[in-house]
C-alpha cells in the first residue's frame, strides 16, 4: 500500500502522456491531472514523507506542514484553473511545459532539503521557458533566452550557496538559513532573483508579456510565489527584506505608470505585490508571516484572473497595447466584469480577497511601529488600484473606441476566469476559510470599522485622482528602460568600449614595445630573435592550448551539462517514486 | 439580465454615475467622524479623513513622479532594443 504520494507525480509524469491522447479525451485528461494533484494535496497528512538516502545526503521529498500545505493547495488550484483556461490549446508542448512547471513548484514546496529544492527549482526555469518560446515569434524566442540566461545565473548562485553551506555545516536541510555567512547570502540572492527583487527582477517584465496567452497565466502563479515560500522558510525576520520589499512595492508601481503593454503592466504589479510579501517576511512576526502566506494565496488567484482577462483581450483582438485598445466592453462584457473582480481584489477592496490578506501585512507593520514602511506600503496600494483597477481596464475596455470588434473568448476560458473570480469573492466574504490554513497562531480580524473606512477612503480618493488626471494617463507607444538594459544594451556598449579604448591602448603598448626592442640595433637582432622564438612561441603555444581547451570545455558545457541536469532530475524523480513504496 | 446592456446603460448615464460617486466619497469621510477607534498606533489614526487625503496625494505623487522619471530618463522608442 502506498502510504504517501507526491502530487508532482501526476503533473510531471502525467504530462508526458498527453501526446498519446487526442481531441476531447486529451482535454479531459489535461483537466484531470491537476484535479488528481489537488486531491492528493487535500488528502495529505502532515509529517515528513519520502525520505531517501542518496550519495550520503538525506533527501526529503515530502515535508508536509501547514506552511507547505497552504502553498501546495493554492499551487494545485492555480494549475487546475490554468489547465481549464488552456484546455482548447492544441499545442501539446505548452501543456507539458505548464504541468512540469507546476509540478516542479510543488516539488519545491514539499522539499525538505536544499538539493531537492535546487533540482525542482531549476526544472521550473527549464520548463517555464517553453511557455515563452511557444509563442514562436522572434521577440518571444529572444526574451525566452534572456529569461533562461538570468535564471541560469541565479541557479548557479543558489547552487554555490548550497554547496558552501553543505561543506561548512555538513547539513543541507531546508530550514532557517540565516547566520551561515557567505552561504546564507548566496542562497538569499538566489531566492531573491526568483522573487523578482530589484535589481534582479527584469527577467519577469521582459519575458512574461512575450509568453503565450495561456502560458502567462501559469507564469504569473508559480516562480515568484515559490520564491516567497522559500524566503518564509529560510529567512523569516531578516530585516533587510523589509526595506527591499517596500522598495519593490513602489518600484513596480512607478514602472506600471509607464507601461503600455497590458501584460507588462500586470507584470510590474506582480513585483509590487510580491514586495508586500517580501517585506512581511522581513518583519517576521506571526501576523506578518501569516499575512505573507495569505497574500501569496490570494495573489495567485487574482493575478491569474487578471492575466486571464488580459490574455482573453489579446487573443480576441490581437492587440496588447493600451495605446491600441479601448471601448471593447460592449463586445466582451463578461470578460470585463470578471477582470474587474480581479482588479478589485488586487486593490484590496472590502469583500474582495486582497482586503483580507494584504491588510494583515500592513497591520503587522503598524504593530512594529514601522512608520515609513506603513506609509509607503499604503502609498503603493493606492498605486495598485490606480493601475490594475483603473488605468488598465479604463483604457482597455472603456475609453475611446479603438475600432476592434472582438467577441467573448471560448467558454473554457470564461469558466476558468469564473472559478478564479468566485474564489476571490469567496475569500473576501469568508476569510476564515483562508485563515484556518495559515501556519502561525495570530488573532486577526480584517473587518473592523477602522480598516474598512481606511481602505475605502484610500481607494476611492485614488479613483478621484485618476479621473482628474485621466487625460495624462493613457498609454503611449514607448518602452521604458529597466535593469535588463545591462544585458541587452550594456553588453554591446562594453564591446564598443573594448574596440574604442582597450584596443588603442594595446596598440600604443605595441608601439612602445617595438621602439624599445627594435630601436637599438644590437639589441634589436637579439630582441627580434627573442621576440620570434621565445615570446611569440610562448604566446602561440599558450594560445593554442587555450583554444584547444576552450573547445573541449565548450563541448563539456553544451553537451554534458544538459545531460548532467537531465540525469540528475531523472534519477531524483525515480528516487522519489522509489520512496513511495 | 444582460451584462452588456447594463454596462451600456451605465456608460450612457455617466452624469448620474458621477453624482453617486461623489456622494459615496463624501459618505466615507463623514462616517469617519463617527466610528470608534480602538487602535492607536500612529498620530494620524485619530484624524478623520486622513486616509482620504493620503490616498489622493499618493495617487497624484505616483503619477507625477513616474511620469517625470519616464520623461527625463526611462522612456525610449519601441525600436530601442531592435536597433
Amino acid at each position: 500500500m502506498i502510504e504517501w504520494l507526491h502530487p508532482s507525480v501526476f503533473l510531471i509524469f502525467g504530462a508526458f502522456l498527453i501526446p498519446f491522447f487526442r481531441g476531447r479525451v486529451q482535454q479531459i485528461y489535461v483537466v484531470l491531472l491537476p484535479v488528481l494533484a489537488l486531491v492528493t494535496v487535500m488528502l495529505m497528512s502532515p509529517g515528513v514523507h519520502g525520505a531517501v538516502k542518496f550519495l550520503g545526503f538525506e533527501l526529503i521529498f515530502g515535508r508536509a506542514d501547514k506552511l507547505s500545505l497552504a502553498f501546495a493547495y493554492v499551487f494545485s488550484i492555480a494549475a487546475l484553473i490554468g489547465a481549464i483556461y488552456a484546455m482548447h490549446v492544441k499545442d501539446v508542448t505548452q501543456h507539458i511545459a505548464a504541468f512540469v512547471y507546476a509540478g516542479s513548484s510543488l516539488g519545491v514546496t514539499f522539499a525538505g532539503d536544499l538539493l531537492t529544492l535546487f533540482v525542482f527549482w531549476e526544472l521550473m526555469a527549464f520548463a517555464s521557458v517553453w511557455l515563452i518560446w511557444a509563442r514562436r515569434v522572434k521577440a518571444s524566442i529572444e526574451a525566452g533566452y534572456r529569461y533562461l540566461l538570468v535564471h541560469a545565473v541565479g541557479g548557479v548562485v543558489l547552487l554555490a550557496g548550497i554547496v558552501i553551506l553543505s561543506v561548512t555545516t555538513g547539513s543541507i536541510s531546508f530550514d532557517k538559513l540565516q547566520g551561515h555567512g557567505v552561504a546564507s547570502y548566496l542562497i538569499l540572492i538566489g531566492f531573491m532573483l526568483n522573487a523578482a527583487v530589484p535589481p534582479l527582477h527584469a527577467w519577469l517584465t521582459d519575458a512574461y508579456p512575450e509568453a503565450t496567452v495561456t502560458g502567462a497565466v501559469f507564469l504569473s502563479a508559480f516562480t515568484t510565489k515559490t520564491a516567497v515560500y522559500a524566503l518564509i522558510r529560510g529567512y523569516p525576520g531578516t530585516e533587510i527584506l523589509i526595506w527591499l520589499g517596500t522598495i519593490m512595492a513602489l518600484y513596480g508601481v512607478v514602472f506600471a505608470v509607464l507601461a503600455n503593454d497590458i501584460r507588462r503592466l500586470l507584470g510590474y504589479h506582480i513585483i509590487s505585490q510580491v514586495g508586500y510579501m517580501v517585506a512581511a517576511v522581513g518583519m517576521g512576526t506571526a501576523l506578518a508571516i501569516n499575512g505573507a502566506v495569505a497574500h501569496a494565496f490570494t495573489h495567485i488567484l487574482y493575478k491569474g484572473l487578471l492575466f486571464m482577462g488580459a490574455g482573453a483581450v489579446i487573443q480576441m483582438t490581437g492587440r496588447s497595447k493600451l495605446s491600441e485598445l479601448g471601448g471593447i466592453y460592449r463586445y466582451m462584457p463578461v470578460t470585463f466584469v470578471l477582470y474587474m473582480i480581479g482588479g478589485f481584489s488586487i486593490s484590496a477592496f472590502p469583500l474582495f480577497s486582497g482586503f483580507v490578506s494584504k491588510s494583515m501585512e500592513v497591520s503587522a507593520a503598524a504593530d512594529l511601529h514601522l512608520t515609513w514602511i506603513w506609509l509607503l506600503l499604503s502609498l503603493a496600494s493606492a498605486g495598485t488600484f490606480l493601475h490594475t483597477g483603473l488605468k488598465l481596464p479604463y483604457f482597455t475596455f472603456l475609453g475611446d473606441d479603438c475600432g476592434a470588434r472582438p467577441t467573448e473568448p471560448p467558454r473554457n476560458m470564461l469558466v476558468a476566469m469564473g472559478i478564479a473570480a468566485f474564489l476571490c469573492i469567496f475569500i473576501g466574504v469568508y476569510p476564515d476559510w483562508l485563515y484556518n490554513m495559515l501556519p502561525e497562531k495570530a488573532e486577526y480580524h480584517a473587518y473592523t470599522a477602522t480598516h474598512v473606512v481606511w481602505a475605502l477612503q484610500i481607494l476611492l480618493f485614488t479613483g478621484l485622482g485618476f479621473f482628474m488626471l485621466v487625460k495624462h494617463l493613457g498609454g503611449s507607444p514607448m518602452i521604458s528602460l529597466d535593469t535588463d538594459w545591462f544585458y541587452r544594451k550594456g553588453a554591446a556598449l562594453f564591446m564598443q568600449f573594448v574596440y574604442r579604448v582597450v584596443v588603442p591602448i594595446e596598440d600604443w603598448f605595441i608601439q612602445v614595445y617595438r621602439s624599445v626592442f627594435r630601436g637599438n640595433l644590437v639589441m634589436g637582432i637579439k630582441g627580434l630573435w627573442l621576440d620570434k622564438h621565445v615570446i611569440d612561441g610562448a604566446v602561440n603555444a599558450i594560445a593554442a592550448v587555450v583554444v584547444r581547451w576552450a573547445g573541449v570545455l565548450r563541448q563539456v558545457q553544451t553537451g554534458q551539462l544538459q545531460q548532467y541536469a537531465l540525469v540528475m532530475v531523472g534519477s531524483l524523480l525515480i528516487l522519489s517514486l522509489y520512496s513511495l513504496f | 439580465m444582460n451584462i452588456g446592456k447594463i454596462l451600456e446603460y451605465m456608460m450612457a448615464n455617466t452624469r448620474t454615475l458621477k453624482r453617486v460617486a461623489y456622494a459615496v466619497l463624501a459618505l466615507t469621510v463623514v462616517i469617519d467622524f463617527f466610528i470608534e477607534r480602538h487602535h492607536h498606533v500612529f498620530f494620524w489614526d485619530d484624524i478623520p479623513g486622513f486616509s482620504a487625503v493620503y490616498g489622493f496625494i499618493s495617487c497624484v505623487l505616483i503619477v507625477v513622479i513616474s511620469k517625470a522619471l519616464g520623461h527625463f530618463w526611462l522612456e525610449r522608442s519601441e525600436e530601442y532594443y531592435n536597433d
